[in-house]
C-alpha cells in the first residue's frame, strides 16, 4: 500500500479519535485509557504477519515474543476495562 | 478492505459509547469485538490460520492477559495499565525491529524503502521508550521504584549523548546505501529503551497522570509507525486513535497540574526557589461568620451538617480507604443528609482514578462532581471531609505567587463553613507549598492519621 495512503489515513483517524474521545467525561477517564490500552494491542495484527513471514528461527522467536506481548495487553486491558465499568452504577443497589 | 474499515468503524463507536457510564460496557465490547475481527482477518488475508505456533503464542498470551485482570485490585489500577502499556509499545517494537532488520522478509521496492526505513526507525524508537518508560513508570507507581525523582550523577548529559546518539543513528539508518542495517538497529533499540528509562525514573510520583496519559498517547503512536513500516491499514488508524486519545487526556492533565508538557518531556520537577510569600491574609470573603464554638470533634461537626462535599485524593488510594467512604457516604446518606465527592481531575496517578475507587466503594456515579461543577457551590457547604487530599485543595495556588502551584485550578474548600482535614499529616504535598487550610484553625479541623483508620473512627462515632 502507498505510503501517502497510510498517512491519509494515519491524519483522518488521529482526528476522528480526538473528536470522538473528546466527548468523553472525566468520569470514565481511567476506563477509557485502560480501554485504549488494549486497543494499542492492535500491534497483534502487524506481530501475526511479521512473524508468518520470518524466515530465521531467531526472528520467529522475537515475532512469538511480539505476539504473546500484544495478546497480553489486549486481554488484560480489555478484561479490565470492563471490570471497571461494571461498577459505575446509578443508584443504590 | 471492507472487512478492514468494518473493524475501524467497531472501535470507533466502540469508543463513541464510552462517552456515558450507561453504554461504556457495551462501548468497551464493541472494541473487544473489533480487535478480535482484526486478528481473525489477518489471520484469513496473511493466509496462516492453520500455524499452530501463532495460535500458541495467542493462546499463551491471552492466559496471562486473563490472569493479570483477574488478580488486578482497582487501587493499584495506574500500574496496571501502565505495565499493559508498556507490554504493548514492546509488541511494537519487535515488530518495527523484524520488519526493518528485513529478517521478516517484507519486501520493499526502492522507492518506497526510504519511508519504510524511517518509520521503521521511528517505530523502534517510540516502541522502545514506551517499553521501558511504562516499565518504570509501573515500578514507581508499586512502590517497587522509589516515587520520588530519581536524579542519576549528569543525568542531563546522559540524557542528551542518548538523544544524539539516537537521533544519529536514525539518520544513518534513513540514508542508508550500505551501512550495515543490523548493527545501527541494535543501537537505535539500546537507546530508545534506555532513554525511556532516564526518563521515567526522574518523574515524580505525581508527576505520574500526566507521564501514563503520555505513555499510553506514545504506545498508539508506536503501533501507528509500526503499521506504516510495514504497510498495515488497522495498525495505522488505530494506533492513530489511540495516540490522539492519549493527547486528549495529556492536556487535559496538564491543564490540571498548571504544568507544561514540555516540563515533564524534559522532567523538570517542581521544586521551590525561594519560600513562598505568604498570601494576604482572609480577605477572601466567607458565606458566613463562623460560629465560633469551642473545639468540637469531626462527627459532631458531620451531625450538624446539611450538605457534606468529600474530596478524596491519592492518600484514600493509598491506605485503601474507598470502603469505608463508601460506608460513611451511606449513613450520612441515610440521615437524610446531602452529600457529594468532588474530584480534581488529577487526584489519585491516573486520569479518573478516584471515580474507579469510589464506584468500587458502591457510589453512585451521580454523586461525583467535577471541579468546575462543584466549586461554586462550597460556599453554602457546611461541612468538607477531605480524604487523603493536600495539592488539589490548597488555596496557595490562588494567592501565593512564585510558588510551582500558583494558577493550578484547585477545590475551593477553603470556602466551606466548615473542614475537617483526614490527611495522614500537614506536610506540604507533591508541590511543597504549605497548605493555608492547615492555620485556619476556626473553622478546620484537622483529623489526622490513616485515612482508613479515621474514616472507620469516624462511623463509630457518628450516631445518627
Amino acid at each position: 500500500m502507498p505510503m501517502w495512503i497510510l498517512l491519509l489515513v494515519f491524519a483522518t483517524a488521529a482526528l476522528a479519535g480526538y473528536k470522538i474521545i473528546s466527548d468523553v467525561p472525566s468520569l470514565l477517564h481511567t476506563p477509557l485509557m485502560s480501554g485504549m490500552n488494549a486497543l494499542s494491542g492492535i500491534t497483534i495484527s502487524g506481530a501475526l504477519a511479521a512473524t508468518a513471514l520470518a524466515s530465521g528461527t531467531g526472528s520467529r522467536l522475537l515475532g512469538l515474543a511480539a505476539i504473546i506481548l500484544a495478546m497480553i495487553n489486549v486481554t488484560g486491558g480489555f478484561l479490565v476495562t470492563h471490570r471497571m465499568l461494571r461498577m459505575f452504577r446509578k443508584e443504590k443497589k | 478492505m471492507t472487512a478492514t474499515i468494518i473493524m475501524i468503524a467497531l472501535v470507533l463507536a466502540g469508543i463513541r459509547f464510552m462517552n456515558s457510564p450507561k453504554t461504556a460496557v457495551l462501548g468497551n465490547a464493541l472494541g473487544a469485538i473489533g480487535i478480535t475481527g482484526a486478528i481473525v482477518l489477518t489471520l484469513l488475508s496473511q493466509g496462516i490460520i492453520n500455524r499452530g505456533d501463532l495460535w500458541i503464542a495467542i493462546a499463551v498470551g491471552s492466559a496471562l492477559g486473563t490472569v493479570l485482570a483477574a488478580k488486578a485490585v482497582m487501587t493499584k489500577m495506574p500500574q496496571m495499565v501502565a505495565l499493559l502499556n508498556g507490554f504493548g509499545g514492546g509488541a511494537s517494537l519487535l515488530v518495527a525491529l523484524l520488519a526493518v532488520a528485513g529478517i521478516a522478509g517484507f519486501t520493499v521496492d526502492g522507492a518506497e524503502k526510504s519511508g519504510v526505513l524511517i518509520a521503521g526507525g521511528l517505530a523502534i524508537i517510540i516502541g522502545g521508550v514506551t517499553f521501558s518508560g511504562s516499565l518504570v513508570a509501573a515500578g514507581k507507581l508499586d512502590q517497587r521504584i522509589r516515587q520520588t525523582p530519581i536524579i542519576l550523577k549528569g543525568h542531563e548529559a546522559i540524557s542528551s549523548i542518548v538523544l544524539i546518539l539516537l537521533a544519529a543513528s536514525l539518520t544513518l539508518l534513513c540514508s542508508a546505501q550500505n551501512i550495515p542495517v543490523l548493527p545501527t538497529v541494535l543501537i537505535l533499540t539500546g537507546c530508545s529503551l534506555f532513554f525511556g528509562m532516564v526518563w521515567t525514573i526522574r518523574i515524580g510520583g505525581a508527576d505520574m497522570p500526566i507521564t501514563i496519559s503520555l505513555l499510553n498517547s506514545l504506545s498508539g503512536l508506536a503501533a501507528s509507525i509500526a503499521g506504516l513500516t510495514i504497510g498495515n491499514l488497522l495498525l495505522v488508524a488505530i494506533g492513530a486513535i489511540v495516540g490522539a486519545g492519549g493527547i486528549i487526556l495529556t492536556g487535559i492533565m496538564c491543564r490540571a497540574m498548571n504544568r507544561s508538557l514540555w516540563e515533564i518531556i524534559i522532567s523538570k520537577t517542581p521544586r521551590q526557589t525561594s519560600t513562598p510569600k505568604q498570601p494576604e491574609k482572609k480577605t477572601e470573603t466567607r458565606a458566613e461568620p463562623q460560629k465560633k464554638t469551642e473545639k468540637k470533634n469531626p462527627s459532631a461537626i458531620l451531625k450538624e451538617s446539611q450538605k457534606i462535599i468529600i474530596i478524596p485524593g491519592y492518600g484514600m488510594a493509598l491506605s485503601q480507604a474507598q470502603k469505608e467512604v463508601g460506608q460513611l457516604y451511606e449513613k450520612l446518606e441515610n440521615a437524610g443528609k446531602d452529600v457529594s465527592f468532588a474530584i480534581h481531575p488529577v487526584a489519585g496517578r491516573m486520569p479518573g482514578h478516584m471515580n474507579v475507587l469510589l464506584a468500587e466503594a458502591g457510589i453512585p456515579y451521580d454523586k461525583l462532581r467535577e471541579m468546575d461543577e462543584v466549586n461554586p457551590g462550597f460556599r453554602d457547604t457546611d461541612c468538607v471531609l477531605i480524604v487523603g487530599a493536600n495539592d488539589v485543595v490548597n488555596s496557595a495556588a490562588r494567592s501565593a505567587e512564585g510558588t510551582p502551584i500558583y494558577g493550578m485550578p484547585v477545590l475551593n474548600a477553603d470556602e466551606a463553613r466548615n473542614v475537617i482535614v483526614c490527611n495522614k499529616d500537614t506536610q506540604p504535598g507533591y508541590a511543597g507549598v504549605d497548605n493555608p487550610l492547615y492555620e485556619q484553625k476556626d473553622y478546620v479541623t484537622l483529623f489526622l492519621g490513616d485515612a482508613k483508620e479515621k474514616i472507620e473512627q469516624l462511623i463509630e462515632e457518628l450516631i445518627i
